[in-house]
């Protein structure tokens, strides 16, 4: 039994996969209770209208989105540290799931923007940066599709990724000084109180998602390793016993 | 005593990339013809508006700059590869960040000479004042430089690497350089068509902590890109 596949087999093995099912089936749920409850209590906006409603998904995505990337910081840096495959595997899959996070984000600050703003796409900061993130982790995305060996794809990964999270800050401070239209923060001290319960019971239920998206990606990802692993060890014994 | 050795070990990578840089010349004449090309075409893209395209101009400037420095990069690298010579490069004793250092600063040469081009070329194309903004120019093109080598120099030592460089390359760079972009963007263009803001101090600022940051953060983590 190759090291490689020992940490692999380990870690899909540690907690059972029926479990994160479960996980993943409540945390739908729960998110679908409460955009319903949000959406009852939640009366339309003095401006929007039902427009606002969006709120619930938009921001919620935006925050967990924001979180993915600063998972995949982390783990990029604990894989440069400690080599361990199921860093580089967890980093991959937060970014995944963020890239994703960040496009629903966009797709659903356009459809809002349009009827508010009477535009699709306007240059303001946090869009802008939104946007940014998309394509700089689209970069890291495509840069592992183009290595095949492993061990190299993590290292080289890691270390675009710990970059790509040190130029986050800088990128708001630019796009920031550049322009600035956009409303407010959507932090619950802007936001009518009445909207407050809605939008933080949802930012846990996508924080949920999110959570559950990574993990079975991850897993799914280990576990494709094992298959491989074995299946190389299959073809090995098995010339073993033709020679 | 061992920073000594080690500045000449960076002396040495950016002499010989250099040198190899002079005896060929193709690539330098190239990049050089491209770059220009590139300028012409935002003055078609833009129109004959001479208003229009002063006011376009820093930004197409730099744009030009970075569609064609960026086709520098993977080749510093690919010189090594042809022939295994970046295993003899590997094998040589001492700091591998001391490769990274001299190939910066190999194409940090380079890029300034295509733009010792291009800038007098955007000069007359585009009709900018040169001689009032000419100091302070130059100040945000180097730093502007500085920024765009170091990210691109440490990304193309993966890029160049993989198959479909070509596409890698850009891919990484650009969406990193953003910041870079409109910093060095904005400055130029207050220092050519005025800045009655006030600003430039500022944009300035934010390319210099650009710089600073991934000058350091490349360093350390071009270990990681190197070593196999």
């Amino acid at each position: 039994m190759n090291p490689k596949e020992g940490e692999a087999t380990m870690a899909v093995r540690s907690s059972s996969g029926l479990r994160w099912v479960w996980f993943a089936a409540a945390a739908l749920a729960v998110t679908a209770t409460v955009q319903l409850y949000a959406l009852s209590i939640s009366p339309p906006d003095q401006g929007m209208g039902h427009l606002q409603k969006i709120m619930y998904v938009h921001v919620p995505t935006a925050w967990s989105a924001f979180l993915a990337f600063g998972t995949v910081f982390v783990c990029s840096a604990l894989y440069l540290f400690t080599k361990r495959e199921k860093y580089d595997m967890l980093a991959v899959s937060a970014a995944e799931v963020g890239v994703i996070l960040t496009a629903v984000t966009l797709v659903l600050g356009s459809i809002w923007a349009k009827p508010t703003w009477g535009v699709w796409w306007t240059w303001d900061p946090r869009l802008t940066t939104t946007a940014i993130l998309l394509v700089i982790y689209g970069g890291y995305l495509a840069l592992r599709s183009f290595v095949e060996e492993d061990e190299r794809r993590a290292r080289w990964s890691a270390a675009v990724g710990i970059l790509a999270f040190i130029n986050v800050p800088i990128v708001y401070m630019s796009v920031r000084w550049w322009r600035t239209i956009h409303q407010v923060q959507s932090s619950p001290s802007t936001v009518d109180s009445s909207y407050i319960l809605g939008l933080r019971l949802n930012a846990l239920a996508v924080l949920a998602v999110m959570i559950c998206f990574i993990v079975l990606r991850y897993r799914a990802g280990m576990l494709e390793r094992a298959a491989e692993a074995r299946l190389e060890e299959a073809a090995l014994v098995k010339g073993e016993v033709s020679v | 005593m061992a920073l000594r050795t080690e500045l000449a070990r960076v002396g040495a990578v950016a002499w010989k990339d250099l040198t190899a840089e002079r005896r060929t010349k193709a690539n330098f004449n190239a990049v050089v013809f491209l770059a220009v090309l590139i300028l012409m075409l935002f003055g078609f893209a833009l129109g004959p508006d001479t208003e229009a395209l002063r006011g376009a101009a820093a930004g197409a400037l730099w744009l030009t700059v970075l569609f064609s420095g960026v086709l520098a990069f993977n080749r510093s690298y690919q010189m090594e590869l042809e022939g295994g010579a970046l295993e003899a490069l590997l094998m040589y004793p001492g700091d591998r960040r001391s490769i990274f250092v001299g190939k910066v600063l190999a194409n940090l040469a380079f890029v300034l000479l295509v733009e010792a081009v291009v800038v007098p070329l955007a000069v007359v194309l585009y009709d900018l004042p040169l001689l009032g903004p000419g100091p302070g120019l130059i100040g945000v093109l180097f730093l502007g430089t500085v920024g765009f080598v170091t990210l691109g120099t440490f990304y193309a030592a993966m890029a160049s690497r993989v198959r479909a460089r070509e596409v890698l390359l850009p891919l990484l760079l650009f969406p990193m350089l953003i910041p870079l972009l409109v910093a060095a963007e904005a400055a130029t263009s207050a220092l050519l068509i005025g800045d009655p803001m006030g600003e430039v101090g500022a944009w300035v600022r934010l390319l210099v902590i650009f710089d600073l940051v991934f000058l350091v953060a490349a360093f350390f983590a071009f270990d990681a890109v190197i070593e196999d």
